[in-house]
């Protein structure tokens, strides 16, 4: 770092096009050995495709990669990690079924007279492992170890024999903060060994702590390449946004209390399994809030309230009538919807069209002697796809080509399509980039404001305290407290959920 | 984040736990050979001469295609895939080559053809799979018809086969042991696949790439693996197998008749299933299906033993297959929870 050396890899007008859409536009990139680098961006600013395009997994269309000083071009995974160009993926692409060992080894194994030598392979993988400080047993099935240790393996993989560039997409998502530390001690002394790694998350407090540089992109162009110690991070989410701080900023409202309080939802003792008398009430134009930590019950409420799982005691009122949601169906109908923090497998079908995900509901719900004609779908999904801003706007494609904001954007379309009365949204801005986090945000916003009465679920409290007008405080599956928004600070919301229970 | 107990000498829980974190895809072969022993100790008990050398030596006679088949089966399912085309070649190359006998071409020709024919058949069905992205049951299942034509455009009659050097295969009895030990050619030959088939499995990289894509093959063509070519291969290798199961079947009956092996295919299946070969692919192993094959064989002999109807055959394996798929779905649940 101190004296400018040359880059290791250098990308220069580097674009893609997927049919006409441009999703990387003469794109210029580098990288330094001993350098953590960040690449930053919305989803759909073109990251994935600018690694797919240095890693070989699709090749730009236009432009030269250049590594090491010399002009190259990758057609396919292989080709890039033979010169070094090391990828660990999102979603951990190993093999449970076969040892620690053949993971790291798999592909270059050595043999003797073509025979694999099983002694080797397991020496030459310890030595990998011990290499990055990881202590296991390079002989036991991947499948035994938990998902941080397999997500080492796959670092351990990539970063055994002459690796130059290594990298991570992603690679702290299913990480708790232990492991992540684990992982930068490794980066680390990657970095420190002349390694170039790029390094890709969502998390700013970690893109802060790791990266010595980062490129930001916004709508597949570059906006620049900064030094991350010199780039305040307000500054750094406007670039990727393209927007000033205000604008980002959400109208905060008060909550509503008193007379003119006309309570929508009412539910009084709701118990099931570990949650224990959970009481809520929820008016009209009312954003409810769940705080609490992992297991302290708050989808398990979201999920009786909305008649998912059915409640072992307690009632619900909807508008003063006792009401027994017992099927997410029944719920429906009553108009309580839910939406899963489970996006792929509780709730975008990827397989089928964004209209066909959107008109799902409605069509469940009429049945199907009155089937809705293909012209009133089309009509309905461009009108959602229209108002809630869901990009791209081609509404026979397949959902799951979308990103992760644009899929939940589609499931809120899908419940709205339904016209609800209440909603419940149950971690909606999990794994998805700020922008359309802040977009997710607003939509609820407006929504409450048209009347709606919303009850939002995230693990991040300071989202928690922006969005709801007021919030429910859940330690291990009791009710603590529910308070009005403006009078709790992150502080206070934190000591609160987090504190040992002493009543005793 | 590390598991440092299994680095220390090991007590006798930590072996355990050493063993199992080491060697579960093991389990279900144990499981298999339990079973055998189970079965050999009670047809034992139950009939007192069950346990002769001949009966043994037979098993192998009796059940050298099936475990020739169930080696080449064993390759495709360990991809994930499946192979319903065996039995059909099995019968095709069988009849082809009987009618080559017939006209005069010597062995030495016929033979080859048979398995260059089988692995041609194994290559169409690999292609389709992999080129043509059709499921691996359909394509197979093409070329079971397909086959199964075929060998009827042959001859619809059976043909008999007088050449001295296939039936050579089936009648010398080699003394393998003292007493009445015996094996045949057909056995060696049987044997042999097995040996090569667990070796290739084990110490080749196309074995282990097997291996791989039968645990995710997204993953496996991420890692830079080959493949296309692999499963290609695997396709292969069982089609070859099953010309070579047509020439052993051959010597088997010294003839060759186009309703030959209507069915087996799904013995093989059956007998790679209880030998603890995972239908999903992935984790298995052709000495679970050599014990599969003698499993199968085991209970044939002891049905005729009682003297009972074959269908009794039939039902027994029904029942241990279900069983197996059993033990296997709880074995892969539990493995999902960790």
């Amino acid at each position: 770092m101190s004296s400018q050396p040359a880059p290791i890899l250098q990308v220069q007008g580097a674009t893609v096009r997927f049919q006409a859409e441009p999703a990387l536009e003469d794109v210029a990139f580098r990288m330094f050995p001993g350098e953590v680098h960040s690449l930053m961006g919305e989803n759909g600013a073109g990251k994935s495709t600018l690694i797919k395009g240095i890693t070989g997994a699709r090749p730009f269309d236009q432009g030269t990669v250049t590594l090491d000083g010399e002009v190259v071009a990758f057609a396919t995974p292989a080709e890039a990690q033979r010169a070094g160009i090391r990828t660990v993926y999102q979603e951990i692409d190993l093999l449970p079924n076969l040892t620690v060992a053949e993971n790291i080894m798999l592909g270059r194994e050595p043999r003797r007279r073509g025979v694999i030598d099983w002694g080797a392979m397991h020496r030459e993988a310890a030595a990998v492992l011990a290499e990055l400080g990881v202590r296991i047993d390079p002989s036991s099935l991947l499948g035994s170890h938990a998902v941080a240790v397999q997500q080492l393996v796959a670092i351990a993989r990539a970063v055994s024999g002459e690796v130059r560039v290594l990298v991570l997409d992603e690679p702290t998502s299913s990480l708790d903060t232990d492991e992540v530390g684990e992982l930068f001690r490794i980066l680390r002394d990657l970095r420190d060994r002349g390694v170039a790694i790029l390094f890709i998350s969502h998390f700013l407090d970690q893109v802060y702590e790791i990266c010595d540089r980062v490129t930001v992109l916004r709508n597949g162009r570059l906006v620049g390449e900064y030094l991350t110690r010199e780039l305040l991070r307000i500054d750094l989410v406007q670039k990727m946004l393209g927007r000033s701080g205000d604008e980002l900023a959400i109208p905060s409202r008060p909550a509503i209390t008193g007379d003119a309080r006309g309570a929508v939802l009412r539910a009084g003792g709701l118990t099931r399994g570990r949650v224990h008398g959970i009481d809520a009430d929820l008016a009209e134009g009312e954003v409810l809030g769940i705080a609490g930590l992992l297991g302290s019950g708050r989808t398990e409420v979201a999920r009786m309230l909305t008649g998912i799982d059915r409640p072992d005691a307690g009632r619900i009122t909807l508008e003063g009538a006792a009401v027994a949601p017992g099927s997410p169906r029944r719920a429906i109908a009553l108009g309580l919807t839910y939406s899963s923090e489970n996006r792929r497998t509780e709730g975008i079908i990827s397989e089928l069209t964004v209209r066909e995900n959107i008109t799902i509901s409605l069509q469940a719900q009429r049945g199907i002697f009155r089937r809705m004609r293909l012209t009133r779908q089309r009509e309905l999904a461009a009108s959602w796809v229209d108002a809630l801003g869901i990009r791209p706007t081609a509404i026979e494609q397949p959902a799951g080509l979308l990103s992760g904001g644009n899929q939940q954007k589609v499931l809120l379309a899908r419940l709205l399509a339904l016209a609800p009365r209440v909603m419940v949204l149950d971690e909606p801005t999990r794994g998805i980039d700020i922008g359309a986090k802040v977009e997710v945000q607003r939509l609820v916003d407006e929504l409450a404001e048209n009347g709606m009465a919303v009850v939002f679920i995230s693990a991040e409290l300071e989202e928690v305290l922006r969005v709801s007008t007021r919030v429910m405080l859940l330690r291990d599956g009791r009710l603590v407290d529910t308070l009005p928004a403006e009078r709790l600070t992150l502080e206070t919301l934190l000591a609160t959920i987090a504190k040992a229970d002493d009543r005793a | 984040m590390t598991d440092q107990s299994m680095l220390e000498r090991p007590t006798l829980g930590t072996a355990i736990q050493r063993f199992l974190s080491r060697r579960a895809s093991w389990v279900p072969f144990f499981a298999a050979l339990l079973i055998l022993v189970l079965m050999f100790a009670g047809a034992q008990a139950y009939f007192g001469n069950f346990l002769t050398p001949r009966v043994i030596s037979s098993l192998l006679l009796d059940n050298a295609y099936l475990l020739i088949l169930a080696v080449g089966m064993t390759f495709v399912i360990l991809t994930g895939g499946i192979d319903l085309s065996v039995g059909a070649v099995m019968a095709f190359t069988g009849m082809l080559g009987a009618s080559m006998l017939r006209d005069g071409v010597p062995a030495p020709v016929v033979v080859p053809v048979m398995l260059v024919l089988g692995a041609s058949m194994g290559l169409g069905v690999g292609v389709l799979v992999q080129y043509f992205d059709v499921q691996p049951f359909i394509a197979s299942l093409a070329a079971m018809f397909a086959a199964r034509g075929l060998a009827f455009m042959v001859s619809l009659a059976s043909i008999r086969v007088d050449d001295a050097g296939i039936l050579w295969l089936q009648s010398t009895r080699i003394q393998a042991a003292p007493g009445s030990w015996f094996i045949t050619p057909t056995g060696i030959i049987a044997i042999l696949v097995v040996v090569a088939g667990a070796l290739v499995l084990a110490y080749t990289r196309f074995g282990r790439t097997i291996y791989a894509i039968g645990g995710n093959e997204q993953s496996a063509r991420l890692m830079g693996l080959p493949v296309v070519r692999t499963k290609l291969l695997a396709y292969v290798v069982s089609g070859l197998c099953a010309g070579l199961a047509g020439v052993v079947f051959t010597a088997y009956t010294g003839a060759s008749y186009p309703l030959n092996g209507i069915g087996t295919e799904l013995d093989t299946i059956a007998a790679v299933v209880i030998g603890g070969t995972l239908l999903t692919g992935g984790s298995g192993f052709v000495l679970g299906s050599m014990i599969g094959v003698f499993v199968y064989g085991t209970i044939k002999t002891a049905i005729s033993f009682l003297g009972a109807e074959q269908s009794w055959t039939r039902i027994t394996i029904g029942g241990l297959l279900l069983l197996f798929v059993v033990v296997q779905r709880l074995i892969v649940a539990r493995s999902r929870r960790r």
